[in-house]
Order: C-alpha cells, then sequence, then structure tokens
C-alpha cells in the first residue's frame, strides 16, 4: 500500500482545490495529443485533429480532458486505497477503450507539465515530487487490471 | 524517433533566443528537481557535500549542463558530431545510464514551462522534446 505523509496529503489537496478543471483539462490533453501524435489514434471520432490548431479549439476534445481530470478526482478521495478505486476504470481502458497503458504515463507528463506552467515558481522540487508520485500511483492503478 | 524537421530546428532556435542569460537560473532548476524527484540520479554524485536544491555544486552542474545544450542548439545540424567528445565522457568516464537522459530532459521542460508560461506552447514543447531527445541519443553514441 502507497504511504502518504501529512505533508503529502496537503500539498496534493492544495494542487486540486485550487485548480481550474475547465482551463487545465482541456490544455493537458491538447498538449498530449500535440506533443505525442500518436495518442490522436483513441480520438478518431473526435473530427478535426489535423494540426495544432484544430486540436486546440476542438470543443470535443476540451469536454473530454475536463472529463479525465476529473477522473482524478476519486484517487484525491481515496488515497489510501487508489488501487482498488480505479480497478473499473482499469477494466474500462483495457476491455473497452484498449489503451495502451503506456499512454497514461504520457498524459500525466503533459498535465505536470500544465500545472508546472500555471504554479510558476510556486511548483517547486518538493511540489513537483508529490505531484508526480500522486500521478504514479494513479497510472499503475489504471494499468492493474490489464491482462 | 524522427530527425528533427527544419521547422523544429527553428521553433527550437527561435525559442531559445528567449532563454539567452537565463541559462545557469535553468540548469540550476532543472538539476534540483532532478535530484528531488529522481532521488535515484543522486547515486552519481555522491562525491558532492551538498545536494540539496540550489546549493552550490548543483548550480554549477546546471550551469554546465545548460551551457552544453545551448551549445547544441547553436550545432543542432549536426548534433552528434558536436557531442562526440561529450558521449565519450558520458560513455566511458561517467558512465550514466541512457535513461536519465530522459529524466533530465523531463525536468527542463518543466522549468521552461515554469519560467515561459505563454511562450512554451505544445507546438514549441513538441520541438524541444524533440531535440532533447536527439541530444540524449547523440549523447548515447559512444556507449556500445
Amino acid at each position: 500500500m502507497v504511504e502518504w505523509s501529512e505533508n503529502e496529503r496537503s500539498i496534493i489537496s492544495n494542487i486540486f482545490s485550487n485548480l481550474d478543471y475547465n482551463d487545465i483539462g482541456p490544455k493537458a490533453l491538447v498538449r498530449c495529443l500535440i506533443v505525442y501524435p500518436w495518442t490522436q489514434r483513441y480520438f478518431t471520432s473526435f473530427g478535426n485533429l489535423y494540426n495544432a490548431e484544430a486540436i486546440s479549439t476542438n470543443p470535443k476534445v476540451a469536454a473530454h480532458g475536463i472529463k479525465v481530470l476529473h477522473g482524478l478526482d476519486r484517487a484525491l478521495k481515496n488515497m489510501d486505497n487508489i488501487k482498488a478505486t480505479y480497478a473499473e476504470l482499469s477494466v474500462l481502458h483495457s476491455e473497452k477503450l484498449h489503451v495502451d497503458p503506456d499512454n497514461f504515463k504520457l498524459l500525466s507528463d503533459c498535465l505536470t507539465i500544465v500545472v508546472a506552467g500555471k504554479l510558476g515558481s510556486a511548483f517547486t522540487p518538493e511540489i513537483q515530487a508529490t505531484f508526480q508520485k500522486f500521478l504514479a500511483v494513479v497510472v499503475s492503478a489504471l494499468g492493474k487490471q490489464y491482462h | 524517433m524522427t530527425s528533427l524537421s527544419a521547422k523544429d530546428k527553428n521553433t527550437v532556435k527561435t525559442f531559445w533566443a528567449k532563454v539567452a542569460g537565463k541559462e545557469e537560473q535553468i540548469g540550476c532548476d532543472a538539476v534540483s528537481r532532478m535530484l528531488t524527484v529522481y532521488p535515484q540520479t543522486k547515486t552519481y554524485f555522491s562525491h558532492w557535500k551538498d545536494l540539496r536544491p540550489g546549493s552550490a555544486p548543483v548550480r554549477k552542474h546546471g550551469a554546465t549542463v545548460m551551457a552544453a545544450v545551448t551549445d547544441a542548439v547553436s550545432k543542432i545540424d549536426d548534433l552528434t558530431g558536436a557531442l562526440l567528445s561529450l558521449s565519450g565522457l558520458h560513455a566511458f568516464t561517467l558512465r550514466v545510464d541512457p535513461a536519465n537522459f530522459k529524466v533530465l530532459s523531463h525536468n527542463l521542460l518543466v522549468v521552461l514551462s515554469t519560467m515561459f508560461p505563454d511562450d512554451f506552447s505544445p507546438e514549441v514543447h513538441v520541438a524541444v522534446d524533440k531535440f532533447l531527445a536527439a541530444v540524449a541519443l547523440a549523447l548515447s553514441e559512444k556507449y556500445r
């Protein structure tokens, strides 16, 4: 089981309570689709993803970015049992969505960079370490039910 | 991995002009983050007295690394040639596991994002990421 110190819990809680999901969610997914273009393979039904401009203004991408970011709320509410919390979503991503779990890390790296851009120097090395630890645990949980 | 297009090179050079003057700060911050967020990287610096973020050896090393990356930008058309001796150094003397190049690159991207939030767009991000991957590849040339 993953251990969280009081300090780590407070850091994570602070980041998310000050996060504008409607801004950060879309930005993270847009960045992922541009920086790692092969990830577009999962979004063929989203319409125009032909270039960075199209991706950045695509309303389906924006909506989905918000949805995915809210997916992290589950971990926030269940920090002591993230693995079990994501079992269902892991099955979904594996059996129904057929997402290569390597992609979870790509999106999580983009989210880190977007949050870093938002917080600037307030995103200290210590806060970055805690945020990345949190995302790594979620990513691991999402990959657990693949077989 | 793909090679750098003319557009990629241009994007990197244009962005790097904005970075000018802040290399030491960027390098120091990137190395500080690497040591904090990926503690396994500290194993390469057991000879340093102080591994804390912003310490003297961290600052100095950050400056060294960033100077080399900035030099690579100016020689972006032949990274293999430009990084030949540094590749030898990393392969035979330092023997840094090449997986760590990705780790430092990631932290450099994080720093650039914190310092240039308006300029570090997704398009700039992908070009710089490709460039750093190309640098890492050139650095790995002499490993085996």
